[in-house]
């Protein structure tokens, strides 16, 4: 039982990421993003983190700014769920060293790759911190070589 | 050209916009470029474009144009390239559009690539988003690197075979064979993401189920290393090792062990043990403590571990984390119908979980609560759900109003603290009450016979307060329209009675009548009930006037009832107490005509078809009691109800049928005649009805006397039922010189043979007549 989506939102209801792990058109993705925004954004401070929308859990969890947020299935485990963000939340942090909103925004496909290496289909990929760390190293060492040869930055 | 701008360049800029229209103007001058750079096939800065082209994307603007490119750059050697490619890729395609099976050639390359980050990414996007056709082609290619020895590659593998089954489970058998040494991994995410292949193959094969059930003992020891163990730091959570992978066993173990004795046994030991020996200070603990007790109440635990996972989610019932006091109600919702006993004992917590301000808790609660009511709680619980209704959101009020009314009918004590209890929703969360709730009551309150007089009287309080919870002011007037006789009259013995004048009563309904705030329906109640005060009043010329104003109303339905009530007075008079008689106890059973209209039609129809059906009693019940004791019957049965076709015709229309076309295709007869007195019958076939016969007595009287104050009564045998309408006088005149008519109807299913009592009573000369006797000649014509 997978989870169905991860979305990382600013306060002011600005996407920051996207993940989708069932395919859906763009209008229901839109639709998705639109209503669990609106419902999470709406709640008030001292909550807790679990809601309801139609017939998916929505597990959710605030990080100084941004809300990182996910759909589950009704069998999945919520609290072990909201360890799953925690250990996101630590990975970024691991690699951008003190990790804020503005990092995401300016690397949005390094948060992508790193999100890849701890998940994948909606499952937990790697469950150590240090081998998720190692693999980032690893691929980006192979990018940086490329860009050391073309002697400028990747893009 | 000059070179496109840089990606952070780009994100730069479009956040110095201050306004939409700025960003939109940024953004569509930037795809302008980014598309002639596409066109002109720029191999060099194609990475860059589609990485900009993404952010935009992010940002909600189209970029399907860019899909192409993406596959151009999965093509690309450069790593580089690639990484942006996939990600392209994942982002701007899916199985929906047809370009994407272009990527099936690319993936397939790149899972044989030599560099193990590639064949990462190929393995992350297939298993991300490969549609069936892709799962197809490559799953082969999947299944080899499952067997590999590289952990990076082998763990990705097992996750995009997990993918490749949700979307071709006929490949499920492919990939078998290389399962069987998954568990002796020592890599934890090779581990975990077994775990949840074989978790996956389980799910959907119970032949699979079977054959890995053999499995359990290595699960069981596996996990048993992971709480054992010492401190791991790459795998640590809050001095938990590994979590992740405990809760995938556990849910594993779950599955295997359902409806199976000896895997439930075999995992006992490892569930008690997990479950008294988890951390639970951080949430990392309860987490795991949750699924430990979901695994128990699932598989064939013994009943001592049982009680330990309710006790665990008991516990998590009084913890002061939020999240945690949630997941235990959801889990107890789950176990109430299973536990039920066990899930008691917490039931004081959970009330005052009702308590709680959030808002998810609070629903789980009331769920719960609901669960748990049974005949020895009802009344607490009821005081405590109440209180709820009363203070709660008004999302919850309407599932909370049925829930009482469903936990009241089930359990309730007595029948005037049910009524009670109604009273109260009514009054507390009346405008939340559901539509369907309003027949329910009044047949609820019709059954409980000897409450009417406090509940009509109850109601009626309610109204003087209040006319705005428009389902409590439509039970209130139809009870008012039914019982005001025992308002007016102050028969209340469970209160003090109040004094109520029959003015009074007219006044409240008529402000109904008029009140903006009242709902069509509900003015047809009203209606309807001033309709039923003509009989049970003794003043009806104020009713025949309200009844005559509304005739030429502009709401159709109230004018076609107006009309018709008006028809009544004038045209019917002597139909008019017979039609608005007192309800009978009403069936709920669906085979009963009344009420299976009551069912479909809604609102409106209750009073509107049962007023207007030819009523089951015809005479007062104190005089059918008479003939009972008289005849010391056992077969016999004078008061009964008819069931009545079910078309809505209207009241004229079925006035029309009662009173027939006279067929005389059965032969008159005489069923009396004594000391000077002779009652003939004569009959004809109610149409709608074959089995119903309608029996006309013609009484002459031959004495030179007039025969006053006579009455006419009949009884028949139990198979049989019996309506007699109004006589049409009660002088007989001496002599010959008129008769008196009176219409009998007499429904006969079963086709027996017709047999009656008739008693006669009347006044000749100054000194009363009775006698009884027995009609056995009925022509055969008229039961056959």
């Amino acid at each position: 039982m997978p989870m169905r989506f991860l979305l990382l939102f600013s306060r002011q209801g600005k996407l920051r990421l996207q993940k989708w792990f069932t395919p859906l058109t763009d209008r229901e993705k839109k639709k998705v993003i639109r209503d669990v925004m609106a419902l999470v954004l709406a709640r008030p401070p001292r909550s807790c983190n679990f809601l309801h929308w139609r017939d998916i859990k929505v597990v959710y969890k605030r990080y100084a700014s941004l809300y990182f947020c996910t759909g589950l299935e009704d069998q999945d485990n919520e609290l072990l769920t909201l360890e799953v963000l925690h250990r996101y939340v630590e990975l970024l942090d691991k690699y951008f060293g003190n990790v804020c909103e503005l990092d995401i925004i300016f690397n949005f496909e390094k948060a992508y790759y790193i999100l890849d290496e701890f998940l994948m289909g909606g499952e937990v990929l790697e469950t150590s911190k240090v081998a998720v760390s190692v693999s980032m190293e690893n691929a980006d060492t192979l990018q940086e070589t490329m860009e050391e040869y073309m002697n400028r930055p990747a893009f | 050209m000059p070179a496109p701008i840089r990606l952070r360049e780009l994100i730069r800029t479009i956040r110095t916009a201050r306004t939409q229209a700025e960003e939109r103007e940024m953004i569509q001058k930037e795809c302008a470029a980014i598309r002639s750079s596409f066109r002109e096939e720029d191999n060099t800065y194609r990475c860059r474009n589609v990485a900009k082209l993404l952010y935009m994307h992010m940002l909600g603007y189209p970029a399907h144009f860019g899909q192409l490119e993406c596959l151009k750059l999965i093509a690309s050697q450069k790593f580089t390239d690639k990484r942006i490619g996939y990600l392209g890729a994942m982002l701007l395609l899916d199985e929906r559009q047809d370009v994407h099976l272009l990527m099936t050639n690319c993936i397939k390359n790149d899972l044989n690539h030599s560099t193990q980050y590639v064949q990462g990414l190929a393995l992350c996007t297939l298993g991300c988003m490969g549609s069936s056709e892709m799962c197809r082609d490559l799953a082969g290619e999947v299944e080899k690197l499952l067997k590999t020895s590289n952990s990076y590659l082998r763990k990705k593998a097992a996750l995009c075979a997990v993918h490749v089954i949700r979307k071709v489970p006929e490949l499920m058998e492919m990939f078998l064979p290389a399962t069987k040494n998954l568990l002796s991994e020592k890599n934890h995410g090779v581990l975990h993401t077994s775990v949840v292949l074989l978790t996956e193959m389980c799910e959907r094969s119970p032949d699979m189920l079977a054959h890995f059930r053999k499995l359990v003992p290595q699960l069981v020891r596996i996990l048993k290393n992971l709480i054992m163990s010492g401190y791991s730091p790459e795998h640590d959570v809050s001095g938990i090792s590994d979590p992740f992978l405990q809760v995938r066993i556990l849910r594993l173990l779950r599955i295997l062990g359902k409806s199976d004795d000896d895997s439930s046994e075999a995992m006992n030991d490892i569930l008690a043990q997990v479950a008294t020996n988890t951390e639970t200070s951080k949430n990392v603990g309860n987490a795991i403590l949750y699924e430990t007790v979901l695994t128990i109440m699932d598989i064939k635990s013994e009943s001592g571990l049982r009680v330990l996972a309710i006790n665990i989610l008991g516990r998590f019932l009084l913890n002061n984390d939020k999240n945690i006091r949630y997941v235990a109600l959801t889990s107890l919702l789950k176990t109430v119908q299973t536990d039920h006993n066990a899930v008691q004992r917490h039931r004081s917590t959970i009330v005052d979980c009702l308590k709680d301000l959030d808002v998810s808790i609070k629903r789980r609660a009331m769920e719960l609560s609901f669960a748990l009511v049974n005949g020895n709680n009802i009344r607490g619980m009821m005081k405590e759900l109440l209180y709820f209704l009363d203070s709660c959101d008004p999302e919850f009020k309407a599932d909370c109003a049925s829930g009482v009314f469903l936990a009241a009918e089930k359990y309730a004590p007595s029948k005037r603290w049910h009524i009670d209890t109604i009273m109260r929703v009514l009054t507390t969360a009346g405008s939340y009450v559901r539509d369907d709730s309003v027949p329910n009551l009044i047949q609820l309150i019709t059954n409980s016979v000897e409450m009417h007089a406090y509940t009509v009287q109850r109601l009626y309080k309610a109204l003087l307060d209040d006319i705005s919870q428009q389902p409590l002011v439509q039970v209130a007037s139809w009870c008012i329209g039914e019982y005001g006789d025992l308002l007016v009259s102050g028969q209340c013995e469970e209160e003090e009675p109040i004094q109520v004048t029959e003015d009074e009563v007219l006044d409240v309904l008529e402000g109904l009548l008029v009140s903006n705030l009242s709902a069509a329906v509900t003015r047809g109640y009203s209606l309807t009930a001033i309709m039923k005060l003509s009989t049970r009043f003794s003043g009806v010329n104020r009713i025949k006037k309200v009844v005559s104003i509304y005739g030429s109303s502009i709401d159709v339905e109230l004018q076609q009832r107006a009309v018709e009530y008006n028809a009544l007075f004038k045209k019917y008079d002597h139909m008019r107490p017979a039609l608005l008689e007192r309800m009978p106890i009403m069936e709920k059973s669906a085979s009963n005509g009344p009420t299976e209209i009551v069912q479909t039609n809604g609102e409106t129809e209750p009073s509107v078809v049962d007023s207007k059906h030819p009523p089951p009693v015809s005479q007062p019940a104190n005089q059918a009691n008479d003939l009972l004791d008289l005849l010391g019957g056992n077969d016999v049965v004078p008061v009964i109800q008819t069931t009545v076709p079910t078309k809505p015709a209207s009241a004229g229309g079925e006035l029309l049928d009662l009173l027939g076309d006279l067929s005389l295709t059965i032969p008159p007869m005489t069923a009396y005649n004594k000391n000077g007195l002779k009652i003939d019958f004569t009959f004809e076939r109610a149409n709608p009805n074959p089995n119903v016969a309608v029996i006309t007595i013609h009484a002459s009287n031959s004495t030179e006397a007039d025969m006053t104050d006579f009455v006419f009564q009949a009884a028949v045998p139990k198979t049989f039922q019996l309506q007699l309408l109004s006589p049409s006088s009660n002088v007989v005149p001496a002599l010959n010189q008129g008769t008196v008519t009176q219409v009998i109807r007499v429904l006969n299913p079963q086709k027996q043979q017709l047999r009656m009592r008739i008693k006669l009573t009347y006044t000749l000369k100054g000194s009363p007549v009775q006698d009884l006797a027995e009609v056995n000649n009925f022509p055969p014509q008229s039961w056959q």
